[in-house]
């Protein structure tokens, strides 16, 4: 398949990811979005190392390591920020991020 | 002894040193004989160095202390010049500056013993920094001298700080002097830029290679004349030295009459090359002396105090220096700053023990009738009256006559106004001295009780600066007379001026015609001073016209007053209500304000919400993206 698709798909991932993380005021929906847009980096990665791979470069496989690279850093913030919003959770009753601009003046 | 000539300069700097540390600590007494002291010392260095100067075959000597400015190809050392015009100066300084001292040690015995040792210690400074003036061999250390006179000047003119006027005086006696001080240092940048030296011999042997009427010179020659009307009080910057009479009286003699104000002439004398080398220039300070001479006499016709009398005869005096400067006759000047430092020097003492006597007054109307209540200081001060009148056979007949007799040679019209101005020095010094010490005592009964006549420490120096006012002029005899020890004497520093000179001879019969013309003269106008004010009365008449034009000086000081210093008042409100406050001030309010204003403004955007933050940050980032794209 070319590699256009990918990017196409990727681009697609990506745009949903922005316009949830605009739109929505569920902090877990926003959280999804982030990891949505994450994962289309990656994806896009995936298919770049593919490209080149087959394009005869020795050193392609390379982005492939930054994929998991990303994949453990997201699990990292996916664990704190699922904590955060626990936390918030308890003290608000409601994960809507707009109730959080209590630090305002 | 000439190597150890810095000693003369030192030795009041040492007592400079000791009486204004210790001024707390030390008694009266103490400072009193340090003071002295140290100028005595001087005095007898200055005599040693005299007589080693005075032998024939003697050179000017330069001794060279340390390399002071050495920059590229300039060179400045500190070094003093030891030749016959420093040496006699050295001499009226440290001697009649001794004989001020002893004096001032009875005159201030009523100041607080730390004021006391304030006031030693200024004079001393005062007097080192002349020794400086007149010692240096360029004229960077020259305008060291210069400066430091001018500053103890100020200090002692407002030495009584805590009366405003006096303080005013000071303030005004600087700003003078420094009008005339920027001429003087144009002049010595000019001489760097067109000579690159400074020192008195290479500067006068590239002045006289450019010969005549060259316009460099010229300019030095008026830019150093400027420096001198400042320091000499001549026209237009005379006004501070009658306003200077603030201080002590004993500084009014040292300072402002026999030595300070003649460093002009001494400057002048000093580069009298470079004045033979210009004569418009010379012409200048000719006209410019001798408009000084009348009109500075006619002012002291009227006056009524009896120091302000002085300052303006020393005002007229001066401008006959600057006549003989001008007239080419160097010489006579320098004859005539000697025979003056005596007997004006003498003249101002007298009149501080005048003062001292009648617990401060100085107004003449109220005195009167003190010939008998203090015969010393009476017969002196008529001593200084007949010298400076000009009768023959004393100092200042001598100086005078030279002077004019000069003038003469160069033109009548001068010769004829410079008599004017001696008659008149004649009659204001006589009206001074009838009111004051002939007829009846016209003070308080309180102040009668309390005449006396001085203490020795006063009459001393007065006797002295007596016997110096009548024999002083004997050094300078007229060539009708024999020969003019003093002409001689000082022939070499002048001898570079001779090839350019025109001569002038006066036959021997002119000369006693003109001697005769004018003794007899000054004569008449001492009888007509007398039969007028030898039984004045004070009767409280408002004078009129011309009188009352002459006692208000002319009105120069109101003159002075309406167009530069309301002027420049105006100037410096405009400056501080438009340009300061309405510009500077607002502009820089303006944009603190309007960064307060914008502040507002951009905080509405901080609103809280965290969506309209990322918004912000995505349409950042658009716009980036948007714009690394199109470059």
């Amino acid at each position: 398949m070319p590699v256009q698709y990918y990017i196409f798909l990727s681009i697609a991932l990506f745009c949903i990811g922005v316009m949830g993380v605009l739109m929505r005021r569920n902090a877990i929906i926003i959280f999804m979005c982030i990891e949505l847009m994450l994962n289309a980096v990656n994806l896009l990665m995936v298919a770049f190392s593919k490209m080149w791979a087959d394009a005869g470069r020795v050193d392609a496989s390379s982005a492939q390591l930054f994929v998991f690279f990303i994949m453990v850093v997201a699990a990292a913030e996916v664990a704190i920020g699922l904590a955060i919003i626990t936390m918030v959770y308890r003290n608000t009753h409601s994960v809507d991020i707009n109730i959080l601009n209590r630090l305002k003046n | 002894m000439i190597n150890l000539v810095w000693l003369v300069p030192f030795l009041p700097l040492l007592g400079f040193l000791v009486n204004g540390l210790g001024r707390r600590s030390l008694s009266k007494s103490l400072v009193g004989i340090v003071g002295s002291g140290v100028l005595l010392a001087s005095f007898v260095i200055s005599l040693l160095i005299f007589f080693e100067v005075k032998a024939p075959g003697f050179s000017a000597q330069v001794v060279q202390l340390f390399d002071f400015i050495h920059v590229g190809s300039l060179h400045i050392p500190f070094a003093f010049q030891v030749d016959q015009l420093s040496a006699l100066f050295l001499l009226i300084i440290t001697g009649v500056g001794s004989l001020i001292h002893i004096y001032s040690t009875s005159y201030m015995h009523e100041e607080s013993s730390e004021s006391f040792a304030r006031y030693f210690a200024y004079l001393n400074l005062f007097v080192f920094s002349m020794l400086i003036l007149v010692l240096g061999a360029n004229y960077v250390m020259m305008f060291i001298g210069w400066e430091g006179v001018g500053l103890c000047s100020y200090l002692l003119i407002g030495f009584w700080f805590k009366n405003n006027d006096y303080t005013n005086a000071a303030k005004k006696a600087f700003v003078m002097n420094r009008i005339g001080d920027l001429g003087f240092l144009i002049a010595i940048f000019f001489m760097i830029t067109q000579f690159g030296s400074v020192t008195f011999p290479e500067v006068f042997a590239k002045a006289a290679s450019l010969g005549m009427n060259n316009s460099v010179i010229t300019a030095i020659a008026l830019l150093l004349f400027v420096g001198a009307t400042g320091k000499s009080a001549q026209l237009p910057l005379y006004t501070w030295l009658p306003d200077a009479m603030a201080g002590p009286t004993p500084v009014s003699a040292l300072i402002h009459a026999a030595t300070m104000v003649t460093a002009g002439i001494y400057m002048i004398a000093r580069s009298n090359i470079l004045y033979t080398l210009a004569p418009h220039i010379q012409t200048v300070v000719a006209v410019i002396g001798l408009a000084t001479a009348l009109f500075a006499a006619s002012i002291a016709l009227k006056q009524n105090d009896i120091k302000k009398v002085l300052a303006y005869s020393t005002v007229s005096q001066l401008g006959y220096m600057f006549l003989a400067l001008g007239v080419g006759a160097y010489g006579a000047a320098v004859f005539h700053v000697m025979t003056h430092a005596f007997f004006k020097a003498l003249l101002f003492l007298g009149s501080g023990s005048v003062i001292h006597a009648m617990g401060g007054e100085q107004d003449i109307r109220k005195m009167g009738g003190l010939k008998k209540y203090m015969p010393t200081t009476n017969w002196t001060f008529l001593v200084g009256c007949l010298a400076i009148a000009g009768i023959p056979g004393l100092s200042g007949f001598f100086s005078k006559d030279e002077i004019l007799a000069s003038a003469f040679g160069h033109n009548p019209v001068f010769y004829v106004l410079g008599l004017a101005g001696a008659l008149m020095t004649a009659f204001y010094m006589f009206r001074l001295y009838y009111i004051t010490f002939a007829g009846k005592f016209r003070g308080t009964h309180e102040q009668e009780h309390h005449l006396h006549e001085s203490p020795a420490a006063i009459t001393i120096p007065l006797v002295i600066l007596a016997v110096l006012s009548i024999i002083g002029g004997y050094v300078g005899l007229p060539e009708v007379f024999g020969k003019n020890l003093l002409a001689e004497y000082l022939a070499p520093v002048f001898a570079p001026s001779v090839p350019f000179a025109v001569p002038h001879h006066l036959s021997h019969s002119l000369e006693w015609i003109l001697m005769g013309i004018s003794s007899a003269l000054v004569i008449v106008f001492i009888l007509l001073a007398r039969q007028k004010f030898a039984n004045y009365e004070d009767t409280g008449k408002e004078s009129t016209g011309l009188g009352k034009a002459l006692e208000n000086k002319w009105y120069v000081d109101e003159i002075y007053d309406a167009i530069i210093v309301k002027p420049l008042y105006e100037l410096s409100r405009f400056f501080r209500d438009t340009i300061e406050k309405a510009g500077i001030d607002r502009l820089v309010n303006g944009i603190g304000r309007g960064v307060q204003w914008g502040g507002q403004q951009v905080r509405l955007i901080q609103s809280g919400q965290v969506g309209f933050y990322i918004f912000a940050m995505v349409i950042g980032m658009i716009v980036l993206f948007v714009i690394g794209f199109l470059l």
